[in-house]
């Protein structure tokens, strides 16, 4: 894979949050371990779908991967350039290449402010477009994402959730950026309706060229628009392939106790399944476990799990030799290319292996 | 313990706080030039010979840092100077003038409280009935007359027609509870009654809001499916946690609560501290005066400790450290 | 909801008129039926008219604000004369000088002080509150603590200080009204701020390339100025007791310069002997402060889209009410939905 195809390179980011306390004198007592060590490779025109629990800390990778948020430590490298560092003057330009869509179509437009006036504010931010300029460009937008460009005034309260979302998606699209990323974007949506803004953002990638960080905690949806997923546990990520070998065959145990809890549309597949129950809650972020952070729920745990951290490689038995680069050791997500399927676990599950007996017998 | 603990330190600040307070007093009122205080006290015919010989007398002439000593001095040793006319301690006129603001601030606090908590709470509980629309009407009015107006209408609608038919247990002026307490509650009753009026319209507008939307929550609605009684559950459940807020209010009104303790004192001529200092003011009585901001500074500090007390017994989540 | 309804919203709109209406129109509409709010700003409106006309009743009268008429002004024992008395129509005071006249006069002051500390203070508190909320930190305590001393402060020793140091006066009383109100508003702003400032919509301009200025001004602002007008509106009473206390205690606006506090003031000797130069005063005072406070009330409930439902529930009531009355039976509209011309209004 050339060099040339990635856009987004995430080099083992971390971002830690300082927990305060005390009164007058606030001092810190500990640290959030929101995004531990991370790695990840976004390309061109593709989608990186990144899948995780509340909490695991995929919003806070997006706002790093945004600028929005200082990494601890770490370099997010856009189009070549390291973007970690960049004061908010340097950082201006590259807010027109990287957007983003919200979750909630409710919070993430201002109540008080014309539908116009929020889709022009990128023209007006970055003084690209004023008058009827602006206005056009704007009207252009709207049609592009299905909206009536003659509701150019009216309030965001006049429109419904899909509506807004739309408008959402014509904001994040007006300075024609090369990353959109999309956080959660329908899951505050009926379901019915997620299914149209989802192919608006397809028809977009395919027309514009985009390329998306998609984060979802619905592994359905991350399965229907992605063409790699991550998934993300406590901060780190646990397991990273293409779409359909990591739901088909998923390696990492917490990979296959979340594909299990996914509803099934078809009672017989759900009758057959096997589901695998995790036991206990997520662990604090403030204070992780040590080693693998998912050995204590993990049904296939062991003790080395819990002393030593397993690193995130392709499976060399299943894939021999990725794509000989010789940096397999190092791999990131989706270095070596489309069809690498990584593992950060030790005793990964095997094709067959049943994990849910595996839970159980724990149980008994 | 935590509690002996917090206490000494909020006093010490008080303390810290009171200290600023009267230095600042001292510097902006003795910023002025002393030609004019003499020259006032004096009178404008004196001659300037006379008027050097005031400026000595009240060691005016000194410098600014030296009278500052003194001044501080006497405040560590609970003296707070001499009024510039009657050469009597600031001390002496203070200490007569207390008993009258005293009795005023208690009575009119706890009228104020119980009639603007108990209003609020029976409108909460009766929303949208007559009770509740007349307490409206009554707390907008209270909201929109200055203390002084109330004091005055009540004086020429229920003082004076009542002396006219010789009833004369309300009265003016003041009467100490050791003179008798039918004349003391007599002399005191329309005070109070003013006092209390405006800042009992503000509660129980406060207490009303807070409580009505205290019973919208879940948890009331839970403990009525519980199938507690209607009074436990606004007395037990509701009006402890609505009324945190409002007693957090409290501390802010204690300096609100001064303004009209002058006025009342003024209207009803209960000759107070208020009265005392206005009077001072008019003459530039300045050792008066800065008495007076210290007493003011200290009745503060007090009354936001107590207030931070209540408010911690009234709040679980409140710890004092 | 479903795609059907979607698509029903989609048709509608299409012939729905393409302007939204803002939240100040919903506001103005909502307000204008609610008589309560409509008199009392009209109360408003004649006071300020007859307060800037107040010359002209000078004129009229013949009778400057601050001239006595120790003649036909004061009676035999040389007390006030009462209303309708040798054409003085409201009476006159102790030393024998038009009443209304000086009411219109002292109407001046109140007004003048009420709106323009308020103004002040409200300006200097949303800036500061603004800022100390978006941008928190050091800043953010030390204003919180500042904000916690004035509110505490005894505002009668600030202006007995000043008063002492620089001699009563209307600019020093200003002083004092606006020290003692921007605090209440920065507390408020500050609080809406913070909630404003978790928003997705700010997290949205951020990415965008949004300064903090920009967001502050274009994003926060917009969001705060319903409830920094209805403050502002119930501040504006605030002040004006707040004058008249201080001119009633000497503090204030000096005699001969007409005010309501100082008239007040004077009037209290002369309880027995002149009940309407107490009551007129009083009365003028009373009813502005009172007429302010309502008005701001009823902003208040305007721009509360809960009273929407409220207004609709009484309008469905008196309709029904009618038509009971009237006894026709079924040619009302459905009351399970309001009639169409107030559908579009519900934001």
């Amino acid at each position: 894979m050339a060099a040339d195809d990635v856009l987004v390179r995430v080099e083992n980011v971390v971002k830690y949050f300082p927990v305060k306390a005390g009164g007058l004198f606030r001092h810190t007592v500990g640290h959030v371990h929101a995004v531990d060590d991370v790695s990840l490779v976004i390309e061109r025109g593709k989608t990186l779908g990144l899948v995780g629990e509340t909490g695991s800390g995929k919003s806070t990778l997006a706002r790093c991967v945004a600028g929005l948020l200082p990494v601890t430590s770490g370099r997010v490298t856009f189009d070549g350039r390291d973007i970690t560092k960049l004061s908010r003057g340097a950082m201006r330009p590259l807010r027109r290449e990287v957007q983003m869509i919200f979750q909630d179509p409710y919070s993430s437009l201002n109540p008080r402010r014309r539908v116009g006036s929020i889709i022009g504010d990128p023209f007006a931010i970055h003084k690209i477009a004023t008058g009827s300029e602006r206005k056009r460009r704007v009207q252009e937008l709207m049609e592009r994402v299905g909206l009536n460009p003659e509701h150019y005034n009216r309030f965001p309260s006049e429109f419904s959730g899909g509506q807004r979302q739309r408008i959402g998606v014509a904001r994040a699209l007006a300075l024609r950026p090369k990353l959109i990323i999309c956080d959660e974007p329908v899951s505050a949506l009926d379901v019915s309706i997620q299914a149209q803004v989802l192919n608006l953002l397809s028809d977009l990638q395919k027309d514009f060229g985009l390329s998306y960080l998609f984060i979802a905690h619905d592994l359905e949806v991350v399965r229907h628009v992605s063409d790699r997923v991550a998934v993300m546990y406590l901060g780190r990520v646990g397991e990273a392939g293409p779409k359909d070998a990591l739901y088909n065959r998923p390696r990492h145990p917490y990979t296959v106790a979340l594909l299990s809890a996914a509803p099934a549309a078809d009672p017989d597949t759900a009758a057959a399944r096997q589901r695998v129950i995790l036991t206990g809650d997520v662990p604090s972020p403030i204070d992780p476990p040590a080693g693998c952070r998912f050995h204590p729920r993990c049904p296939k745990a062991q003790p080395l799990c819990a002393t030593e951290e397993p690193r995130l490689v392709p499976d060399m038995a299943a894939e021999p030799a990725a794509d000989g680069d010789g940096d397999s050791g190092a791999a990131t997500a989706g270095t070596a290319g489309e069809n690498v399927h990584l593992t950060a676990c030790h005793f990964p599950v095997a094709a067959g292996e049943n994990l849910a007996a595996a839970a159980s017998r724990e149980f008994a | 313990m935590a509690i002996v603990g917090y206490l000494v330190r909020r006093i010490l600040t008080g303390i810290v706080v009171v200290w600023l307070v009267a230095t600042a007093a001292f510097f902006l009122f003795f910023a002025r030039p002393v030609e004019t205080v003499a020259r006032l006290l004096a009178g404008h015919a004196a001659t300037p010979q006379v008027i050097t010989e005031v400026i000595t007398n009240l060691g005016l002439n000194q410098p600014i840092l030296t009278q500052y000593w003194r001044f501080v001095d006497g405040l560590l040793h609970g003296n707070l100077g001499y009024s510039y006319y009657s050469q009597e301690s600031v001390n002496t006129i203070l200490k007569q003038d207390l008993p009258p603001t005293v009795s005023l601030v208690i009575g009119g606090t706890i009228l104020w409280l119980i009639a603007g908590l108990s209003v609020g709470i029976i409108s909460a509980t009766r929303a949208r009935s007559l009770f509740d629309r007349a307490s409206n009407v009554a707390v907008l009015i209270g909201l929109s007359m200055p203390v002084f107006v109330i004091g005055e209408l009540l004086i020429l609608v229920v003082f004076l027609p009542l002396n006219e038919h010789g009833i004369t247990w309300i009265d003016t002026g003041y009467s100490g509870p050791t003179s008798g307490l039918g004349s003391f509650f007599g002399h005191m009753v329309l005070p109070w009654i003013t006092l209390a009026s405006v800042q009992a319209a503000v509660y129980t507008r406060l207490s009303r809001g807070q409580l009505l939307d205290t019973l919208g929550e879940d948890y009331i609605r839970t403990a009525r499916a519980k199938g507690l009684s209607e009074r436990r559950v606004i007395f037990r459940h509701a009006v402890r946690a609505a009324l945190t807020p409002v007693v957090s209010q409290l501390g802010v009104d204690v300096g609100q609560l001064l303004g009209g303790v002058f006025v009342v004192e003024i209207v009803f001529g209960l000759g107070g501290i208020g009265q005392a200092t206005v009077q001072a003011v008019d003459q530039d009585n300045l050792p008066v005066i800065i008495g007076f901001v210290i007493i003011a500074a200290v009745f503060v500090v007090v009354a936001n400790i107590i207030v931070d007390l209540l408010y911690a017994a009234l709040d679980p989540r409140v710890r004092i450290t | 909801m479903s795609i059907v309804h979607e698509i029903e919203l989609e048709a509608q709109s299409a012939v729905a008129p393409v302007q939204g209406r803002s939240q100040w129109q919903l506001t103005w509409r909502r307000l204008r039926g609610d008589r309560v709010s409509m008199v009392a700003l009209v109360v408003i409106v004649i006071m300020v008219v007859l307060a800037i006309a107040a010359p002209v009743f000078a004129a009229l009268t013949g009778h400057p604000p601050n001239v006595a008429y120790p003649v036909t002004g004061e009676n035999a024992a040389g007390n006030p004369v009462g209303p309708f008395t040798n054409g003085f129509i409201l009476g006159t005071d102790s030393t024998g000088r038009d009443l209304l006249v000086r009411i219109l006069y002292g109407a001046r002051v109140s007004l003048f002080v009420g709106v323009v500390t308020t103004f002040i203070a409200t300006a200097l508190g949303v800036a500061i509150g603004l800022m100390a909320g978006y941008f928190g930190g050091i800043a953010d305590t030390v204003l919180a603590r500042f904000t916690d001393a004035v509110l505490a402060f005894a505002y009668v020793v600030l202006a007995i200080a000043l008063a002492v140091v620089y001699g009563p006066s209307l600019t020093i009383i200003m002083l004092v009204i606006t020290f003692f109100s921007w605090a209440g508003i920065a507390r408020i702003v500050r609080g809406q701020t913070l909630s404003i400032k978790e928003k997705e919509y700010i997290e949205a301009a951020r990415s965008l390339g949004a300064g903090p200025f920009r967001i502050m001004f274009f994003d926060i602002l917009p969001n705060l100025l319903a409830p920094v007008l209805v403050v502002g509106t119930l501040y504006i009473p605030q002040a004006v007791v707040f004058e008249a206390t201080l001119s009633f205690l000497g503090l204030g606006v000096q005699p001969p310069t007409a005010s309501w506090g100082n008239m007040l003031a004077d009037a209290s000797n002369f309880y027995q002997v002149a009940w309407w130069y107490v009551v007129f005063p009083a009365a003028a005072l009373l009813i502005t402060t009172l007429a302010f406070n309502l008005l701001g009330d009823g902003i208040r409930d305007a721009m509360d889209p809960r009273t929407e439902r409220l207004l609709a529930a009484r309008r469905l009531r008196r309709k029904n009410r009618k038509k009971r009355k009237t006894g026709v039976a079924g040619t009302g509209p459905n009351p399970d939905f309001p009639d169409p011309v107030h559908v579009g209004q519900i934001p």
